[in-house]
């Protein structure tokens, strides 16, 4: 994403991306697909409510994910940190306003479990980019401890159980259709998105993100102040998390240890079809947010039809991923041959 | 002497032996506990599945690579395996379960083996990607429920004895299984695969620079398939263990228990950076795991601080030895 | 007898870019053999094509009187011909036993591991060269010369006929040198040829009986080193008269804008004391190994100094880190460009920036993306970078249009004392004259600059003074119009320890 075009060039710059073009082709399939052999299903404005609530839960996780990707790390800890801080929204919030109390008391146990979780959030995130940047441990080792740590936190906190019985109010509030239509979750969602783009194409930092995730080593000899860009990426993918934290709250009404356990794949997924260079330095913002879409429809999709297992699911985002794999290797002129000729 | 303690002091396995005593001796101060008869072999017990796992995520990992599709790769195989026999009856030896779970093990393996040595994206998203297929597979495809009654071969296997240790004071017995036996003998292979042919040295040359292997003519692409395909059917060895010794199949049991496979491999001081790790790292490890995982309850830390637990050991671990590797490379700057 | 090695008329391109045109080469049955070539003239592609790594588009490679037309590096190894890397090719994290002698249990098509006959095949492998090693120990730990002879054992231990070997003296103390020349007059006993590499005539005079050199790919001249002198060794090389020139701008009177006192960092260099005027242009040579680069990595925040003190215009600083050289108003363009320099698939634009990034926001703290694309511009005309587009990613661009973009990087940041470490590695002719020139005019406009280098007309046209480093410590502040390539090369060289009696 560059600092210097003017929108038209961005715009074509966008176009010619070929990882984008590919979405954007696949997305108008889907839905014609969808459109032709599910037709009530596909002008019901329900469907499309019901997939606006339901992918920002995992979609917020995939952009975390994706800013800690373009530096050239991982975040697989997005669901543990969700899970952690949404549980200790839900204790705040009973805990100002238990069942039964007064309804005054839920605004600002609403408020306080927000504002909680978001630095929680922040602060889980913070933790995460201290060990990758300061401690110098590989960023999946660091994720993979601290997705046992968060959760091994939320299971103390809950002692495995469920915590339901939130104020009606949160729910009222972020799992609310704005003018009757428009889901609270989809807000969030697009409101993150927004900050992202505006960091990574308004600011200075996009670019420095951009060119740490290149070359690291050039990044620390240009005087770029690596360990901060690094503790930032990851608190910021642990914001994100919380955020969707919260969503997963509005949506089950309400927090525990083990919920969106298939998330941490289905992110990596996301990002990676989303064009996204495991090595970091490159990916689009556009790409990510295609991507999620693409894959909740396809979800969707396979709910309509009941013979299919929910169980296939993962089956079939594992096929799409190790595709679209296949697929990059082979767009590298010469390497289609390649992966045919056994031996070497 | 002094070459030994000199080389022994430079070792990784050394200190997490080390911690293991210390930590020994604390919950033996406060439980009483540990060093009974009893309590030892409950320990031998729980190391012979992630111990089989270990083996093979050690062997991924001395390549550079790092596999976490096991888990899903092994109940596949070994779902596929118990469905087949318990449909058709089986009421014969034990050979066929394994030699069937092997093949499949190997199968799947192949199909990671295929994709990691082809394609040059991180083996961490190529096996995220088949974890998800191979688990998709058994719960969509062969629609996996919980499988009670398991092949009476299995079942004898799984609960079969070596000797039964008894606490005199609890009076509480324990059992070490002959699967035990199993764990020793995949060591021992592995460890002359490891050490006496040119697959497993070429194992370690890949790890340690992928295109110096490639200029002195060891066949990266080949070693690295048939990496996959062993570490598959060693997989499918674990979890047919691990199944047995349940007296049931349930195909979800061992997903997500990649985790702390790799943390004990990790703990044992394999460099996640591939090259360098020994199985005697891989077995402290894994007992390391094991008895902070078993020993909560002697010393009556509720089951629900595990997982905590696990995650600072992960922290704690590679922290230490990534401070260790930064410090010796700030030497190395200097001296070059 | 027939030639051990017959190249001829060998020609190969990379998307229509001739990397060799035409090139022949002859070497005979224990002769030593030296290719030379300024970076970029093809001896790297050459090498290829004789190892069997790159198929020549047109030409023929006759190896012990068979003619090859497709060589692979299987065929090649078989035979005879062993390539010795510059990164040696060696397994960090094996012992030295298993580097010498799994490639022999491999070729031998082996399916398990005797240790003790790859202990016999390792012993008898160090023997040959009577290397007094410790097999057990891991490569990694080893020093550089060590690293070496242990791939020149490996190459020796396959019946090898060639050996090649790429640039092997740069990090070598002439101790060090002086027993690897006795190996290979060994070899020559013995009727093993080698073929060196090399970009510089100092290197391996001595001890070569013929040179072929290579510039732009064609070969211009095969030679006997006494039909050569460095007037015309340096005319072949680069296609230029070589016409001693020097800088001579007067340095500023004013005070020093950095000084080094006593300056040492353990394990790396010692006792180092110079001062650094505006307008002066400060070399320091030494080779590698000798504690330039450290030197080089403390004066810029980089490595941490242990002794001494940093004066920045007569104030000593304590440089916490990059960052805070920087904020001193020191730039550094470092020695591997491709590393620790650019960021190649980003645009040119953001590398040339990317420092004064943080100057170029709106009064909200927005990036200015106006001036980014001003400014951009400006570094591409002003430095002369060939592109149709600051857009374009880095690795569209020649060697030494890559390094203009790094110089650039650092004079957005408006520095006081710019230090090069290598400014012209890997540049072409024409880019590394620009870039001299632009170092110059930068000095007369009162920078001062210190240029790190090996390549000693460079320092010696290039700089007011030359600091020569030799083990650590600076051994001779010189004059350049009053020195000569020869001296420097022999103070780089001279081997400290030995005088000092002390047993490395």
């Amino acid at each position: 994403m560059s600092v210097f075009s003017t929108a038209s060039v961005r715009m074509r710059a966008l176009a010619k991306d070929p990882q984008v073009t590919r979405l954007a082709v696949i997305l108008a399939l889907l839905l014609i697909f969808f459109a032709a052999v599910r037709t009530p299903s596909f002008v019901r404005l329900s469907t499309w409510q019901s997939m606006a609530v339901q992918f920002p839960e995992f979609g917020l996780m995939a952009l975390g994910v994706m800013l800690t990707m373009i530096i050239g790390g991982i975040d697989l800890s997005v669901v543990a940190i969700a899970n952690m801080t949404g549980i200790g929204a839900a204790v705040i919030m009973l805990s100002i306003a238990p069942p039964g109390s007064d309804p005054s008391q839920a605004v600002p146990a609403i408020l306080a479990a927000v504002a909680f979780s978001l630095v929680a959030g922040a602060l889980a995130g913070m933790f995460n980019g201290f060990l990758v940047a300061k401690i110098k441990i590989p960023a999946i080792l660091v994720t993979l401890g601290t997705f046992e740590l968060f959760t091994g936190i939320a299971v103390i906190i809950t002692q495995g159980k469920p915590i339901s019985g939130l104020p009606t109010q949160y729910s009222e509030v972020f799992a609310a259709k704005l003018g009757g239509i428009v889901p609270m979750q989809l807000v969030m969602f697009a409101l993150v998105v927004v900050v992202i783009w505006f960091l990574m194409s308004r600011t200075a930092l996009g670019t420095k993100l951009y060119l740490l995730g290149t070359n690291p080593t050039a990044a620390e000899f240009s005087g770029l102040n690596t360990v901060s860009l690094t503790v930032r990426t990851y608190m910021l993918s642990g914001i994100f998390s919380a955020v969707a934290g919260l969503v997963m709250l509005a949506n089950y009404n309400s927090a525990k240890a083990d919920y969106g356990s298939t998330y941490t794949l289905l992110a990596v997924l996301i990002v990676v079809l989303g064009g996204v260079n495991p090595n970091g330095g490159s990916g689009r913002l556009a790409g990510t947010v295609l991507a999620v879409i693409v894959l909740q429809v396809l979800s969707s999709l396979l709910n309509t039809f009941p013979d299919i297992s929910n169980f296939y699911r993962p089956l079939i985002y594992g096929g799409v991923l190790l595709l679209v794999i296949v697929m990059n290797q082979w767009y590298k002129p010469g390497n289609f041959a390649r992966f045919f000729t056994r031996k070497g | 002497m002094k070459a030994i303690v000199h080389k022994l002091t430079r070792s990784n396995e050394f200190y997490v032996f080390l911690v293991i005593v210390a930590l020994s001796v604390v919950i033996q101060a406060r439980s009483g506990q540990f060093f009974t008869a009893n309590n030892l072999v409950d320990i031998a017990n729980a190391m012979v599945v992630p111990g089989l796992f270990g083996i093979g995520a050690f062997m991924v990992l001395v390549s550079g690579g790092i596999d976490v599709s096991f888990p899903a790769l092994s109940s596949l195989a070994v779902y596929a395996t118990t469905r087949v026999l318990v449909d058709a009856g089986y009421e014969g030896a034990l050979w066929l379960p394994f030699l069937l779970a092997i093949l499949l093990g190997g199968i799947l393996g192949a199909f990671n083996g295929l994709l990691t040595s082809r394609i040059a994206i991180p083996a961490l998203i190529i096996t995220l990607g088949t974890a998800s297929v191979f688990s998709g597979i058994m719960q969509g495809a062969l629609n996996s429920v919980q499988i009670p009654n398991i092949p009476t071969a299995m079942k004898e296997f799984g609960t079969g004895a070596l000797f039964i240790a008894t606490n005199p004071d609890s009076g509480l017995t324990s059992t070490m299984p002959v699967s035990f036996l199993l764990l020793v003998g995949v060591l021992a292979v592995v460890f002359f695969l490891m050490k006496f042919t040119t697959f497993g040295r070429a194992i370690y040359a890949i790890g340690g620079d992928e295109s110096a292997a490639e200029r002195a003519g060891f066949k990266v692409k080949r070693v690295k398939f048939w990496l996959y395909v062993l570490v598959g059917v060693i997989a499918a060895i674990a979890a047919l263990v691990r199944t047995s010794m349940m007296g049931q199949m349930h195909p979800t049991n061992l997903l997500g228990i990649e985790l702390l496979v790799i943390a004990a491999v990790v703990l044992g001081g394999t460099a996640i950076t591939g090259g360098t790790g020994s199985l005697t790292g891989v077995v402290l490890g894994t007992l390391l795991i094991v008895i902070v995982q078993n020993s909560m309850i002697l010393v009556g830390i509720p089951t629900f601080w595990q997982r905590f637990s696990l995650g600072v050991l992960i922290i704690v671990g590679t922290g230490i030895s990534a401070i260790q590797l930064s410090r010796s490379r700030k030497r190395s700057i200097v001296t070059v | 007898m027939t030639d051990l090695l017959a190249v001829r008329n060998v020609s190969k391109s990379f998307a229509g870019v001739h990397a060799l045109d035409d090139v022949s080469l002859t070497i005979g049955r224990g002769e030593i053999h030296c290719l030379a070539g300024e970076n970029g003239s093809g001896k790297s592609t050459l090498i290829k094509v004789i190892s069997g790594v790159h198929a020549p588009d047109g030409g023929t490679i006759e190896i012990d009187g068979t003619s090859h037309k497709r060589l692979t590096p299987m065929a090649a190894i078989n035979a005879g011909v062993q390539v010795i890397y510059q990164d040696f090719s060696v397994f960090p994290n094996l012992s030295v036993l298993e580097n010498l002698a799994l490639t022999s249990e491999l070729a031998a098509h082996r399916k398990l591991i005797n240790w003790r006959r790859m202990r016999r095949i390792a012993e008898e492998a160090v023997a040959k060269i009577d290397f007094d090693i410790d097999l057990d120990e891991k490569v990694g730990r080893l020093s550089i010369a060590e690293k070496q002879l242990v791939a020149i054992s490996r190459a020796l231990m396959s019946d090898a006929k060639l050996i090649i070997m790429d640039e092997p003296t740069t990090a070598l103390t002439t101790r060090e040198v002086d027993a690897l020349f006795r190996i290979i007059l060994d070899l020559k006993e013995r009727g093993i040829s080698t073929l060196f590499v090399s970009h510089k005539l100092e290197e391996v005079f001595e001890i070569s009986e013929k040179f072929t050199i290579i510039r732009n790919g064609r070969s211009v001249a095969t030679k006997r080193p006494d039909e050569l002198d460095r007037a015309s060794f340096s005319f072949y090389m680069t296609g230029r008269e070589f016409e001693p020139a020097h800088f001579n701008a007067p340095a500023d009177s004013g005070p020093a804008v950095l000084e080094a006192r006593n300056l040492g960092a353990d394990g790396a260099f010692a006792d180092v004391n110079f001062s650094l005027r505006r307008g002066e242009i400060l070399g320091i040579t030494g080779r590698l190994g000798s504690g330039r680069t450290e030197l080089a990595l403390s004066l810029f925040g980089a490595l941490k100094v242990n002794h001494g003190e940093i004066l920045i215009k007569e104030k000593p600083v304590v440089l916490r880190g990059i960052r805070s050289a920087i904020k001193h108003g020191i730039g550094y363009v470092p020695e591997d460009r491709l590393t620790e320099g650019l960021f190649l698939e980003r645009s040119i634009g953001a590398n040339a920036i990317i420092s004064e990034i943080d100057n170029m926001l709106t009064p909200l703290g927005l990036l200015d993306r106006e001036k980014t694309r001003t400014e951009a511009q400006r570094w591409v005309d002003e430095l002369k970078i060939a592109t149709p587009d600051p857009e374009n990613a880095v690795n569209t661009l020649s060697g030494g249009n890559q390094q203009r973009v790094v110089l650039a990087k650092w004079l957005a940041t408006e520095p006081e004392v710019l230090i090069l470490n290598g400014p012209t590695v890997g540049v072409d002719i024409g880019s590394k004259s620009d870039i001299h020139t632009i170092l110059q005019d930068l000095a007369r406009e009162g920078m001062a600059v210190i240029i790190i280098s090996d390549d000693l007309s460079e320092v010696i046209e290039n700089c007011s003074r030359v600091l020569v480093m030799n083990d650590g410590r600076i051994v001779a502040e010189l004059d350049p119009e009053e020195t000569s390539e020869a001296e420097l090369a022999a103070l780089m060289a001279h081997d400290e320890s030995e005088e000092a009696g002390v047993q490395r």
